[in-house]
């Protein structure tokens, strides 16, 4: 009844010889901080899917459970609730040993199967084989194999998911992108500031840069091979681009006064930044990376900053307080053209980030004195959301498929990182074992 | 699908790589990218000052130019007297009547001293955006500038750079912290060779 699975991967033959070029950039240093994941809401209608665990005959040598963390990626989502393996009343591990009417009787909608296991001809390479099927309809919705090494076996977990979820959901899925965050450790006067790269789950952290003096406002190239940033390492602000696969970094802004609050344009050919007058004036500017010219955006005795572009490139979201408090505009990048108020709601409205699609805005809100993540519909009348319920929720940023946005609050005391569905049903929160984090970038696909 | 997988698998690879080249640099000798950051100061005031609040202090303070100060008029080494704070309430620019008197003594003594360089330091407490926050200190520190150029100090004497949230001075989610936060430091430089 089931095809042969027919798809199969070679990645890692090139890899070895490639890997050897990336080691002499030398740009990453390992970082130990884990993250917690604590689930603080779900949702109620999540859909039930059995994640068998995979056959690994030598489950020692490949001492990663690949098919834990593809449970783990889907029932954190939100979308889905992975059945506990102890409910778990046989294991089958290809379509061909599932008894469907069990799982049936066991109320899963989906079973995922497959068998992980080391490649008997070469060293430190697994081969995983995953099949996903409809339970009702005995349907085979997904069918792979995919070699790797011991260090891709979690990412090719993250694959995984990322294909069920796209199949299941229509969306696709976010869980083997990247998340950069900056990360405080020490108290005063002797912190450190770190600006790091991680899986979206928190996993696999990277120092991608370290200093005594505070780093800032991380912000992806469209094409997530740079970072921009802002480091005061010379005790003044300026803006570098890093490429994270050689760890080459450039200062593309040190104005005397304000460098702040790099964003990409939609092309990767800009940065919309902020800088400041010499009397202290903050305006909107965009600085072309290649021929250096700086176009001013933004001309007003207030604070105008925090820019955000638009998916087409030719307007900019940005925070303003030219009304008294900060509040969200957006103004075209023709000549002469005028900023359009966007929010009315509260007293304080700042830092916008547009969804993937630019139907939604997500921006910090002030309500009963705490800060919070709330969203606008840009579609029609301009419904204003709140998600969060924290104190000092700040720095939203949707994942690339605009499901999810990830955010600073704190827990206890301490900066965490906390994730949110856009449409406010499901919260999380990623409680690193070290220091404090703030500023999360998610990166794209 | 296949092209979709095809497209996928690129990119399991070029992450592929970089975690191989991770697991590979866990051996070697660390290598920052950041060169050393100037030696700098420590930037943690005396939180006493100039309104007592904090805890343990004792600085003294004595006026610049009423004392046997030094030719440059900061008095020895960069001691309590090279360091004055004017404390902002939340959400404000305005320098409070009981900080007047530090910014007529800062004028006066850089009007009288002109090679004397001050660069202000604006800051606020940690509520509300990173940047917006900048932009709040940069307000502050110009505050404070422009006050210093009516009473008399030259432009070329003051930069000003804004830190925003992100150096407090004391560590704590309440307004005793915030209050200590909020505030424009007097960094009084002697010379090129100082940060």
């Amino acid at each position: 009844m089931n095809k042969p699975i027919h798809t199969r991967i070679h990645v890692l033959r090139r890899l070895h010889a490639a890997v050897l070029a990336v080691v002499l950039a030398g740009a990453a240093a390992g970082a130990r901080a884990e993250f917690v994941v604590e689930i603080t809401k779900g949702q109620s209608e999540a859909i039930p899917i059995a994640v068998v665990p995979f056959a690994a005959p030598e489950v020692a040598q490949a001492s990663f459970d690949v098919a834990q963390l593809v449970a783990d990626d889907l029932s954190r989502s939100g979308r889905f609730r992975s059945m506990d393996r102890k409910d778990m009343i046989e294991q089958p591990h290809t379509g061909a040993a599932i008894a469907f009417d069990d799982w049936r009787r066991l109320a899963n909608d989906y079973i995922l199967v497959g068998q992980q296991s080391p490649d008997a001809a070469a060293a430190d390479r697994y081969n995983i084989t995953f099949e996903l099927y409809n339970s009702l309809n005995r349907q085979r919705l997904l069918g792979y194999q995919i070699g790797t090494n011991r260090t891709g076996l979690r990412l090719a977990a993250h694959q995984i998911a990322d294909m069920v979820f796209e199949k299941i959901i229509g969306v696709r899925g976010a869980f083997s992108t990247r998340v950069a965050y900056i990360s405080v450790l020490g108290h005063l006067p002797n912190k450190t500031y770190r600006l790091i790269v991680a899986d979206a789950d928190g996993q696999n952290p990277r120092v991608i840069m370290e200093s005594k003096e505070p780093l800032m406002s991380p912000a992806w190239s469209p094409d997530g091979q740079s970072l921009a940033y802002v480091s005061f390492e010379e005790r003044l602000p300026s803006i570098y681009v890093q490429t994270l696969k050689n760890g080459e970094r450039r200062r593309v802004s040190a104005h005397a006064g304000v460098n702040q609050a790099p964003a990409w344009s939609p092309d990767g050919r800009k940065l919309a930044l902020t800088l400041s007058t010499r009397d202290g004036n903050l305006d909107v500017y965009v600085l072309d990376l290649a021929t250096q010219a700086l176009t001013r955006i933004t001309d007003d005795p207030a604070i105008d900053t925090e820019p955000q572009w638009s998916k087409d490139g030719e307007s900019l979201y940005f925070t303003s307080d030219r009304a008294g408090g900060p509040q969200i505009y957006k103004i075209s990048l023709a000549p002469g053209s005028r900023p359009r108020r966007l929010t009315f709601q509260g007293s304080y409205n700042a830092r916008p980030r547009i969804s993937p699609d630019e139907t939604q805005l997500a921006f910090v809100t002030q309500e009963e004195g705490a800060y919070r993540i709330a969203t606008m519909d840009l579609r029609g009348r301009g419904d204003v959301q709140v998600l969060s319920r924290g104190r000092f929720d700040v720095s939203p940023s949707y994942a690339p498929n605009g499901a999810v946005l990830i955010y600073a609050s704190r827990d206890r005391d301490r900066g965490v990182l906390a994730l949110v569905s856009s449409d406010g049903r499901v919260q999380q929160k990623l409680v690193s074992t070290e220091g404090e984090v703030q500023e999360p970038a998610w990166g794209p696909f | 699908m296949n092209i979709k997988m095809e497209t996928d698998m690129k990119k399991l690879m070029c992450v592929g790589l970089l975690l191989a080249a991770t697991a590979l640099l866990a051996g070697c000798p660390k290598k920052k990218t950041v060169s050393e950051p100037p030696v700098a100061p420590t930037q943690v005031p005396a939180s006493a000052a100039t309104n007592g609040s904090g805890s343990g202090a004792s600085t003294t303070m004595t006026p610049l130019d009423g004392g046997a100060s030094a030719a440059n008029g900061m008095g020895a080494d960069g001691g309590p007297l090279a360091r004055k704070i004017i404390y902002f309430d939340f959400d404000k620019a305005e320098i409070k009547p009981e900080f007047s008197d530090i910014v007529t003594t800062a004028a006066r003594n850089l009007a009288s001293h002109p090679s004397l360089k001050v660069r202000l330091e604006g800051n606020t407490d940690e509520r509300g955006t990173r940047e917006y926050n900048i932009g709040l200190g940069e307000r502050r520190a110009q505050a404070v500038r422009r006050a210093l150029l009516l009473q008399g100090a030259a432009e070329g004497q003051i930069t000003t750079v804004s830190f925003g949230a992100e150096r407090p001075a004391v560590e704590g989610d309440n307004e005793a912290a915030w209050s200590q936060n909020r505030r424009v430091e007097l960094n009084y430089q002697t010379g090129p060779g100082q940060p």
